[in-house]
């Protein structure tokens, strides 16, 4: 099993959930949350006082899928999530250990 | 009145039998009585519009504009300070302020006679309002005491005790504001261009005693009191504009209330002030936006209400007294002047005026009160007569370059009694219950710190 977490960009959301649908995919975690990358951030001006903001409002999306269908899955995800754009976001893997249905104690894959 | 004096003229010239005589005359009795009567009602209705209408600049529309320009763990600190001047500033002025500023005592203050509002009642108090009941001049008169010392607030913003605000607020309306207000509007006031002053100073709704005193004063706190921590290292942003929006949209319909009900009647000068007052506004947000679009590269809707403010500001003195064309001048000059202020000197000299009231009322009411002898003309308002009773010259536009002496001087006293009230005041509120909350409670904010509660609980 393996986790995918993306820093997407927030408006990308409805596009990449769409997506996910698509290609059966059925949960997902949503966090709002703010950074940045290589992105600059932007300047705001309030009666001639400037500040330089840094952290970027930013969609994480988590899941957790099965090995084999891994590629599929990210793949779908960074293609609806792209617009060519510094600030699009990044996608990370990580490996899990175990996943645990809370309702009836299902274990790995089956808890999906 | 003028056809009751036409038709006592006709009766009094033609010859009628006695009787006849009598019930003419007593027709025109009533007759007479049911002018004034009338009169009375007109100016009375808008007079108590007028009252609502200032007391709706303080709260909501101070308290949004300055509860938004804060950060959020200080939006009900910020606004308790507008609010709580309903209150306390109403029973001080409801006790002795209005006699102070208003009562007829020497040249510099009033005297006693209308303590707990004695004698204040449904007759009207010739020397200043003919037409309507002195209890409605004196509430009138009271929303002014209560918004002029909460602009002050706008500099001290974020970090003072509110025990020491409370106490500095009563000691300014009696240092600062009843004298001032009794200089310029008092019977016998020293700066009274109508009722007997020494230096006939024009002020029609308060450029001097509302602006020039919160904002200088407001200048002398910021001083005193030092920056707020963080500033300006740290970004201090505004956390709603919305409200603020709010809160200058709502200031500036208040303010018809404040110039035009000034007028202190219904007729052609309220009309006068309220054209004028709009016009000034109009014009300063294209002048504050102007700049700034120039310089900033972006016209900020923060920049087109402070301007709108900004343009309210400078017209209030002269609002009475000039044509619409000359309140568009002011007016955007208004705008620059204070953008230049805020957004230029502020951020040179670096001290913290948090939400600008120097800048803004300080400068613009500085500006207002000196344009006012440029601009006033007796073709608005022909209440000053010279000795042969003609309408007399007003400002430089009516050929009375020395008028703006005049209004410099009132400007001067103004600025002096504001530094000189403010820093007596900062001092005793300084040794007695201390100005600043700490370090601690600042970075917690007033609303918890102060009030014990939060502006936002979103999560409850």
């Amino acid at each position: 099993m393996k986790k995918i977490e993306a820093i997407i960009q927030p408006f990308k959301l409805e596009e990449v959930k769409e997506a996910l649908k698509a290609i059966g995919v059925d949960g997902m975690t949503i966090t709002e949350v703010r950074g940045h990358g290589r992105q600059k951030g932007h300047k705001e001006v309030y009666r001639g006082q400037e500040y330089q903001v840094d952290l970027l409002p930013k969609v994480k999306v988590e899941l957790v899928v099965g090995d084999d269908r891994l590629e599929e899955i990210a793949t779908a995800l960074a293609n609806a999530a792209r617009t060519g754009k510094i600030g699009d976001g990044k996608i990370f893997v990580y490996d899990v250990a175990q996943a645990i249905r809370i309702r009836n104690d299902e274990r790995g894959d089956a808890a999906l | 009145m003028n056809i009751a004096k036409h038709l006592l003229f006709l009766s009094a010239g033609t010859i009628l039998p006695a009787a006849a005589q009598e019930a003419a005359a007593e027709k025109l009795a009533a007759l007479q009585t049911g002018v004034s009567s009338a009169q009375t009602s007109g100016d009375n209705a808008w007079m108590l519009v007028s009252t609502a209408l200032v007391l709706m600049m303080t709260g909501p529309g101070l308290a949004l504009f300055y509860g938004g320009l804060v950060r959020k763990k200080n939006v009900l600190g910020t606004m308790m300070q507008s609010f709580i001047m309903m209150a306390l500033a109403s029973i001080l002025w409801a006790v002795v302020g209005y006699s102070l500023a208003f009562g007829e005592g020497s040249s510099i203050l009033g005297d006693l006679r209308y303590v707990l509002l004695k004698g204040v009642g449904g007759d009207p108090n010739g020397d200043y309002a003919g037409t309507i009941p002195q209890q409605t001049f004196m509430i009138f008169q009271m929303m002014f005491a209560i918004i002029t010392p909460a602009l002050i607030t706008g500099a001290f913003a974020e970090r003072m005790k509110f025990s020491a605000m409370l106490l500095f607020m009563t000691l300014w309306s009696f240092l600062v504001y009843y004298p001032m207000a009794h200089m310029v509007w008092g019977k016998g006031g020293l700066l009274n261009a109508f009722l007997g002053g020494s230096v006939p100073c024009f002020d029609f709704a308060g450029g001097t005693v509302v602006h020039i005193t919160s904002g200088v004063s407001a200048l002398v706190c910021a001083l005193y009191l030092g920056k707020r921590l963080g500033f300006p290292a740290e970004p201090i942003k505004p956390h709603s504009l919305v409200l603020s929006f709010v809160g200058a949209c709502l200031l500036w319909v208040g303010w018809f209330g404040f110039n035009a009900g000034s007028a202190l009647g219904a007729g052609a000068l309220a009309s006068s002030a309220f054209v004028a007052t709009h016009l000034g506004a109009s014009a300063a947000v294209i002048g504050w936006l102007v700049a700034e679009w120039i310089q900033m590269g972006k016209p900020s809707v923060l920049g087109g209400i402070s301007g709108a403010v900004a343009g309210l500001v400078v017209i209030t003195p002269a609002s009475g007294f000039v044509t619409p064309g000359s309140a568009l001048i002011m007016g955007f000059l208004g705008g620059l002047v204070c953008y230049f202020m805020v957004v230029k000197v502020k951020n040179k000299f670096g001290y913290d005026d948090s939400l600008d009231a120097f800048g803004v009322h300080g400068a613009g009411g500085t500006l207002g009160a000196l344009l006012t002898g440029v601009f006033a003309t007796n073709a608005v308002n022909n209440a000053l007569k010279d000795s042969s009773g003609n309408p007399a010259a007003l400002g430089l536009v009516d050929g009375n370059g020395g008028q703006i002496l005049n209004q410099l001087i009132g400007t001067a006293i103004a600025w002096g009694l504001a530094i000189v009230g403010t820093l007596i005041i900062l001092k005793i509120c300084d040794m007695t219950l201390g100005l600043r909350v700490s370090a601690e409670d600042e970075t917690e904010g007033l609303d918890l710190s102060q009030h014990g509660e939060e502006g936002y609980n979103l999560e409850a």
